[in-house]
């Protein structure tokens, strides 16, 4: 909103007093009317306290409970802070237990995670784009296609892709979660319709006009326009490799390979067996500490896609 | 756009369906044996000294000390410790791996209850070639017939689970309440420790299929009858139906707690009280030391009660064994670390870091009869474990698919512990989907 007061003054020319008094009341008025809207804003505000609490609910459990030992754990309640702060030590604990092999599963993480989804973001812009801009036969096949893989779970693919990775050798290496990583589906249909509204097919043709290649053309003058679409593409694409259970878990036997995930649920299935060591308190502690990047990831990127949601809103 | 949703329609249906076949043949096959060699103990010997690499497929921790005395032992052997997952992940995961035809570990850990249905599939290699046929009268007899199928012997026992009652001492002594010796005293112990104290529960459970078939066992019940692939299931039998009666009881008088093994929920009632008693197997002195370390000094370890009063009867519960893939193609140094492992120096290495054994000698032992537990309160457990391994009936076998049938344990006879189902129809429903599966899969199944 505030967007459209800096930008009608401009418009209508110097700041004249007859529009600014025209103004205001439209302004105002949506809250005028009055008593009925502001009871139904207050129902909402519960409502919408009440998602909070539970959306963040399970986030404020794993904090408190990261800061407890293994004892605390289990002798005291489970939504507030036990006497022994024990989180610095837990911390510790977890990247030092087993060898410091938690460091290393993170370290995998963010591998799959830099390769997997930038990777898969990349060919989705690339595809996106290709598939919106430009004529060729064949592209309603791709659409088709495309809307069917959307479709489709991963976890369905897992194990036909277990047994073909196996035919290439390339099971229980990191390239078996890598490569299927590198497709989303949805991700290019996103950048597809993104795209298709975002990139002023006359920008393009200026561009060329101008002596621009057609990589130059991509590169420098549509690129910047889909950032916001790039970044949400991002964000589902690593949110989905960051969490991904399933096909690590078919394709690796090294622990030394596994993600996060698999890592942590090994941790915990230990509890379960014969002489195994229950953890709770370190699997708990690991599971902030993966959690830690996804948020900090929505935090610094979340400004880009709101921006992209406004600027399409402002566009003429 | 009608083209469009057709062909994306067929496309949908023919990828599903591919992926569908595929997954099928991943869960069914695995029936390529390797091409049987005759090997003596002389060519394991050879193939030790020889060395190579082996690539071991095991959860168990205590592995990691054996490994090393291994390769210490026969220094042109590297051994591969791979933690592939626990019980059902690594299952899958070497089914998968059988039926791809690659990346099939030389060793694999398999517990007692799943061996049969890798032996079955000839996706394990027959150890008798080895010589494992005269191992007979090192195991005792519980592992010892667990790892026989066929006419064959498929795995080597690593540790065995003759059961016994872990019981809170304290809570019992507090209250008044005697130890029970028969599973009529259980249930008595049980109202008398409710009404003694609302928030206490004789044990838990909330419905757990190896608990039970072990239970049923012990009550000489024979459920699961196997030859071959002609299979009979039917929960109707004496023994069967002991085990329902009873734990009808305690399930309707709500005397069993509603907590899961193995959750921490579980862990914290072993330590605060509220869960009275354990039966289980003996390889669980290891997980109380490290998981319940409140309950030092209180548990104490009893006899299984009986079915029969004055009886000695036991059952296991848990364990497993190591044997080999078919697909492995170090079959005979493979061996070498089974019997390093299972028969040899690996045994009381396991032994120290907390394992239960399953070798007679082992069991019998000065030493290891007269350890002193001082979680127990100095009580020399290992006698009552090792009496009870000599009291396992004979005959017990599980279901050539008995992974299967315990994954669906809870949707049929578990629901008798959630819902008004009776234990005795919930049986009858585990074994009726019990035997579709069978049939499905291609064995002569009857109930």
């Amino acid at each position: 909103m505030s967007v459209q007061t800096a930008a009608r003054p401009s418009s209508a020319g110097a700041g004249t007093p007859a529009p600014l008094k025209f103004r205001t009341p439209r302004l105002r008025s949506p809250r005028t009317p009055g008593s009925r809207r502001s009871r139904r804003s207050l129902a909402l505000t519960l409502l919408m306290g009440l998602v909070l609490l539970y959306s963040l609910a399970p986030l404020f459990w794993l904090l408190v409970n990261a800061t407890k030992t293994q004892d605390g754990l289990l002798n005291s309640f489970g939504l507030w802070f036990d006497g022994d702060f024990a989180l610095w030590d837990n911390i510790a604990r977890t990247a030092t237990y087993d060898g410091g092999i938690f460091l290393r599963w993170f370290a995998n993480t963010v591998l799959y995670v830099v390769l997997g989804a930038g990777g898969a973001t990349f060919l989705a812009v690339l595809g996106g784009y290709a598939l919106a801009k430009f004529d060729f036969p064949g592209r309603k096949a791709v659409f088709a296609v495309v809307i069917g893989a959307v479709a489709i779970p991963g976890t369905a693919l897992a194990v036909p892709t277990f047994l073909m990775f196996s035919q290439m050798g390339l099971t229980n290496t990191p390239w078996a979660v890598i490569i299927p990583s590198l497709i989303s589906p949805f991700g290019l249909y996103l950048m597809w319709t993104f795209a298709a509204e975002a990139i002023p097919t006359e920008i393009m043709e200026s561009a060329r006009i101008d002596g621009a290649s057609e990589a130059r053309t991509f590169f420098q003058v549509c690129l910047p326009l889909l950032a916001p679409g790039i970044v949400t593409v991002l964000l589902f694409t690593m949110v989905a490799t960051w969490n991904n259970y399933f096909l690590p878990l078919i394709m690796l036997k090294n622990p030394d390979w596994y993600p996060l995930t698999l890592g942590l649920n090994a941790w915990n299935a230990q509890a379960g067996t014969a002489g195994g060591e229950a953890i709770f308190n370190l699997v708990i502690t690991g599971s902030l500490l993966t959690i830690l990047p996804l948020i900090a990831a929505f935090l610094l990127l979340q400004r880009y896609w709101q921006s992209g949601l406004s600027a399409g809103s402002v566009k003429e | 756009m009608i083209k469009t949703l057709t062909r994306r329609g067929l496309l949908q249906a023919s990828t599903v369906a591919a992926a569908l076949a595929l997954g099928l043949t991943a869960c069914g096959g695995g029936g390529n044996a390797a091409p049987q060699q005759t090997v003596n103990s002389d060519a394991v010997e050879a193939a030790l000294q020889k060395g190579g690499k082996l690539t071991v497929w095991a959860w168990d921790q205590s592995l990691k000390k054996v490994a090393e005395g291994f390769e210490a032992k026969y220094p042109n052997v590297d051994v591969n410790l791979v933690n592939a997952g626990t019980g059902n992940d690594q299952y899958t995961a070497l089914q998968n791996a059988m039926s791809a035809g690659s990346g099939v570990p030389d060793v694999a850990q398999i517990e007692y209850y799943a061996l049969p249905q890798f032996a079955l599939s000839k996706s394990l290699a027959e150890l008798g070639q080895f010589g494992a046929a005269n191992l007979d009268g090192t195991f005792t007899a519980g592992p010892w017939s667990s790892v026989q199928a066929q006419g064959g012997v498929y795995g080597l026992p690593m540790d065995s689970g003759p059961m016994a009652l872990f019981y809170n001492k304290q809570l019992f002594d507090k209250h008044g309440i005697a130890v029970p010796t028969t599973w009529d005293e259980f249930l008595e112990a049980g109202r008398a420790l409710k009404k003694a104290d609302p928030k206490a529960y004789i044990a838990n459970d909330t419905g757990d299929a190896g608990f039970t078939t072990s239970l049923i066992w012990q009550a000489g019940g024979k459920p699961y009858q196997v030859d071959g692939t002609n299979v009979g299931v039917n929960f109707s039998d004496e023994g069967s139906t002991k085990f329902a009666e009873t734990w009808q009881k305690l399930i309707g008088e709500d005397l069993l707690a509603p907590i899961s093994s193995w959750s921490d929920e579980w862990y914290k009632g072993l330590g605060n009280g509220t869960i009275a008693t354990l039966s289980t197997g003996a390889w669980m002195p290891g997980n109380l030391v490290s998981g319940v370390a409140d309950g030092a000094g209180k548990w104490r370890v009893a006899p299984l009660p009986q079915w029969e009063k004055g009886a000695n009867s036991s059952a296991e519960n848990g364990g497993s064994s190591l044997a080999i893939p078919a697909a492995s193609s170090q079959a005979a140094l493979a061996y070498g670390f089974l019997k390093y492992s299972n028969v040899e120096e690996g045994v009381q290495a396991r032994i120290d870091g907390g394992a239960f054994p399953a070798t007679s000698k082992d069991l019998a032992s000065e030493k290891f009869q007269n350890t002193e537990f001082k979680y127990f309160g100095g009580q020399k457990a290992n006698q009552i474990f090792a009496e009870s391994a000599k009291n396992v009936p004979a005959g017990w076998s599980y279901l050539p698919f008995q992974v299967y049938a315990n994954s669906i344990f809870n949707d049929t006879a578990g629901q008798a512990y959630v819902s008004g189902t009776k234990l005795k129809d919930g049986l009858a429903a585990w074994q009726k989907a019990s035997v579709k599966y069978g049939t499905e899969q291609g064995f002569t199944v009857k109930e």
